[in-house]
């Protein structure tokens, strides 16, 4: 199996300060891949490397065998990859469904002045965007929301709603975020068949960070452990939960 | 089957348009009240435009006038100087048109310019630097004689009447509307509303921001050239920071983000601003005492100052009229 | 070059720079307090003038031959009045605002700035013309060979240097010096620490306005004429000062004023085009380069 997502000997300084050590790994097509570490270990901080927010001190991303270390972050996401965030980041004051449609954008190829003067082309266009925006939100049991300020969603919508809008821009890679952060669990089980269910309906490689054990064993299909910015451990969960040194570093040694 | 439907807001323009003109026409309206209609729908202008930079866009520009100047001088200098034309002149309309669109690309390459600082910079510190870009782009007119320097560019031809200038304001509204009900527009509204989230939804942030600069910059430009060319002058003084902070005022007032709030705002305030100026110079009259058309920002100050105090989200929030929406893609 | 870059240009320089450092100090001790870039504080500059043009006529007649003493009371007059319309404006203004987004504050400061400019050329008493400014201390211009620099330049000079070692003191060995530090680094964490957020802000509003005050006295004094709106632009060059500095940071300001005033100095010198224009361009340089300043710590977003 070819490896989707290639990082190579990434390291990232804050300052004085090292977040991530020489890391390197390979992300498969097709699984769904869990990255667990405790506070502070450089999880998210490997997210914002990935993306684009941050340029490595050290180090490469390759994404389907190109080079995009340090490429502007939308460029990144029009590439394939799309996140989600640990807080969440939703254009707050406009709609469900707007939210959507703005991830859609980059598929657009309506110029300005099509778009002023509303084209058929265009407009042909913008029923098309908004059909897909309310197929996805159908898809996260979010329809009733479609018009709907996003601010006046409840948390766990808000979650399936940032999910829905990294969807929109078509990725073949989803980073998520601490995707159960914040949830009961009902709505934590629910998501874990919504994350397996996304993987076969868009065939999109899972990329997940979560502090939720019960989410990672259950949904992933490999783990990395890493704490202080080095992995400590990786393989298959089974596996990976019977080691020591994970036991240890992240559990405290009272298992999981 | 299919049959010619206009669009409502094209209707309500041509009523407006037509009423004025019968009312005009009759005497019912006069001159002066006139001229603030002008003045208020090339404000229409100016407010819609700031509001796709501050309102649409989220950044923050206190130098709108000096687009706005850049307009004026370079449509007056091309009528004026260049053509010397009157309206008696042949062609003399559509060298005015030219004049006008120059002046509003001329802006827009300005605008482009003033942009890049927005790439790198946010909120109080972008505000800072557009004031000093306005100020910049005073301080050259000022300082050039070919237009008149610190007396300003005199003799400009009347070419601004009801008729053109409710033809741009028109023009205006529909295009930053339809421009915001689409792609490009939520791409913008992506960035008022979180820019790191909009980046990685794949928004070319940088792009947005300075197009919403350059297409602001374009009708300010316009709005200055018709100014230029409805007062027949165009001076350093009309285009500084404090007649900026006019338009910022009447944005606030109308809603950020509201295009309806922003035209509702740029004809209250307008009148707001002659009814002040009549009022003061009446009392003044009546009493004897020396009250100077200072009191005038002295309201509009307390003005802005209780907005922001009391009412921030303005008139209208960032709800549109029903007249302005257009209607949903199916 | 040697016209430019001669003793009295260097002097005028450092004069000009002893002002902005004045107002610059308030705008940033404002800012690294509460992150508002007040708008209003050119004005208390001006307001500081006024109110010493007022004292000064108001009381001259009480100091006959004492003028030392009618010098102190001035400043003493400036200095109240900005910190006084300071404490108000944020009160009244920016303390209701304090936890609504930043841009609300900073177009509430255009609004308060506009409207003490207004007001006071609408006041009867006031009024929008230029005003002479007395002399409140006799001229005397000492001849240093190749520059001729009159008294009020070490006066100006001198005050500056009085009042900012003053509040060096003032920020390093006391208990309420603690707190504002205490208060730029962490609000949160001052708070739970017991510190009267709300005081502090008060207080820093009140030096910073009274600093700005006796700038507007040192600047009338020295130009001599007042008007209302002579507070905008020496507030906005301070404010690119206090930027070029590296805003929130006091050596900074104080640093960035002495630069700005020498290089306007210098740039006039040159040419008055230039002159008008090089705080803007050096504003758009730093903010381009490094828009943290040139003492200013690094500020990282957290993701």
């Amino acid at each position: 199996m070819s490896a989707l997502l290639s990082i190579k000997g990434m390291t990232h300084f804050f300052g004085g300060l090292k977040a991530v050590s020489n890391f390197s790994y390979d992300i498969p097509e097709g699984v769904i891949y869990g990255l667990i570490g405790p506070n502070g270990s450089g999880k998210t901080t490997t997210f914002n490397l990935i993306t684009g927010i941050y340029s490595p001190t050290e180090g490469k991303v390759f994404f389907k065998d190109k080079d995009i270390t340090a490429a502007k972050p939308y460029k990144i996401v029009q590439s394939g990859i799309a996140r989600t965030f640990q807080n969440l980041r939703i254009f707050s004051s406009l709609t469900a469904l707007d939210n959507i449609k703005i991830a859609k954008h980059f598929g657009s190829k309506s110029g300005l002045i099509s778009s002023v003067l509303r084209l058929p082309s265009f407009m042909n266009e913008e029923k098309a965007i908004k059909k897909e925006s309310l197929e996805l939100l159908d898809l996260m049991h979010l329809s009733h929301r479609a018009k709907e300020s996003a601010k006046n969603l409840p948390y766990g919508e808000l979650r399936r709603l940032e999910i829905a809008r990294a969807l929109a821009t078509r990725p073949q890679l989803l980073l998520l975020d601490e995707p159960a952060a914040g949830m009961n669990p009902k709505e934590v089980d629910e998501l874990m068949s919504l994350i397996t269910h996304i993987r076969k309906e868009f065939k999109v490689t899972v990329f997940l960070i979560e502090h939720h054990m019960q989410v990672v064993m259950g949904i992933c299909e490999y783990i990395k452990v890493i704490d202080f910015g080095e992995t400590i451990a990786e393989g298959r969960p089974e596996a990976v939960a019977k080691e020591p040194k994970v036991l240890e570093a992240y559990l405290g040694k009272r298992g999981v | 089957m299919k049959q010619l439907k206009l669009p409502k807001l094209l209707i309500f323009a041509l009523i407006f348009y037509s009423a004025i003109q019968i009312l005009y026409g009759t005497e019912i309206l006069n001159g002066y009240i006139l001229h603030i209609i002008n003045q208020s729908l090339i404000y229409v202008i100016l407010a819609v435009s700031l509001n796709l930079i501050n309102g649409i866009t989220g950044q923050f520009s206190l130098g709108h006038m000096g687009f706005a100047g850049v307009g004026a001088y370079v449509s007056g200098t091309i009528s004026t100087l260049v053509f010397k034309i009157n309206p008696s002149s042949p062609n003399g309309m559509l060298i005015f048109i030219f004049a006008i669109i120059v002046g509003g690309l001329a802006a827009a390459v300005v605008g482009f310019l003033i942009g890049f600082p927005s790439l790198r910079l946010k909120g109080d510190y972008l505000a800072i630097v557009t004031l000093g870009f306005g100020e910049i782009i005073r301080t050259v007119f000022n300082n050039i004689d070919y237009v008149g320097g610190p007396r300003g560019l005199l003799g400009i031809p009347k070419f601004s009447n009801f008729t053109t200038i409710i033809v741009a304001a028109f023009i205006t509204l529909v295009v930053i509307r339809n421009l915001v009900e689409s792609s490009h527009g939520r791409a913008m509204l992506a960035v008022r509303e979180n820019e790191l989230a909009a980046e990685l939804v794949g928004v070319n942030t940088t792009r947005y921001k300075v197009m919403a600069f350059v297409i602001g910059a374009f009708f300010a430009g316009i709005a200055g050239g018709l100014f230029a060319h409805l007062l027949q002058m165009a001076h350093p003084t009309q285009f500084g920071f404090i007649k900026s902070v006019e338009v910022l005022i009447m944005i606030y007032a109308g809603g950020v983000g509201s295009i309806t709030g922003s035209t509702i705002a740029a004809f209250a305030l307008t009148f707001l601003s002659e009814g002040l100026r009549i009022g003061i110079r009446a009392i003044a009259d009546a009493t004897g005492l020396p009250i100077g058309g200072e009191w005038r920002m002295v309201v509009y100050s307390l003005l802005l100052i209780f907005i922001m105090l009391f009412k921030t989200e303005g008139l209208m929030g960032t709800k549109e009229a029903k007249l302005i929406r257009l209607k949903e893609v199916q | 070059m040697g016209a430019i870059f001669n003793a009295q240009q260097i002097v005028n320089g450092l004069q000009v720079g002893s002002i902005y450092a004045l107002i610059a100090l308030g705008y940033t001790m404002v800012y690294g307090i509460v992150r508002l870039i007040n708008f209003a504080h050119g004005d208390f500059y001006m307001l500081g003038a006024y109110a010493a043009y007022g004292a000064f006529f108001a009381f001259n007649a009480l100091f006959v031959g004492k003028t030392g003493l009618m010098a102190f009371v001035v400043l003493i007059a400036s200095m109240a009045a900005g910190g006084v319309i300071a404490l108000l404006a944020n009160r009244l203004a920016y303390k209701p605002l304090r936890y609504k987004p930043k841009l609300s504050s900073l177009i509430t400061a255009i609004g308060v700035s506009m409207f003490l400019e207004y007001f006071l050329s609408a006041l009867p008493a006031v009024g929008p013309s230029y005003r002479s400014f007395p002399d409140i201390l006799p001229r005397v211009n000492i001849n240093l060979g190749n520059a001729v620099i009159s008294n009020y330049v070490i006066i100006d000079i001198v005050i500056a240097a009085v009042l900012m070692v003053g509040l060096t003191l003032l920020i390093k060995k006391t208990t309420l010096g603690k707190a504002m530090r205490a208060v730029s680094q962490d609000k949160d964490a001052a708070r739970l620490m017991g510190i009267d957020i709300e005081k502090v802000i008060a207080f820093t509003f009140l030096i910073g306005g009274s600093f700005a005050g006796a700038a507007g006295l040192l600047a009338g004094m020295t130009y001599p004429r007042i008007v209302p709106y002579m507070g905008i632009q020496p507030g906005l060059k301070a404010f690119i000062a206090a930027v070029l500095g590296g805003i929130g940071n006091i050596p900074g300001a104080v640093l960035g004023a002495y630069i700005m005033g020498l290089a306007e100095t210098f740039a006039s010198a040159y040419n008055s085009l230039i002159g008008e224009g090089i705080a803007f361009a050096i504003l758009i340089i730093v903010l381009l380069v490094r828009p943290r300043g040139l003492l200013g710590e690094k500020i990282a977003d957290k993701i």
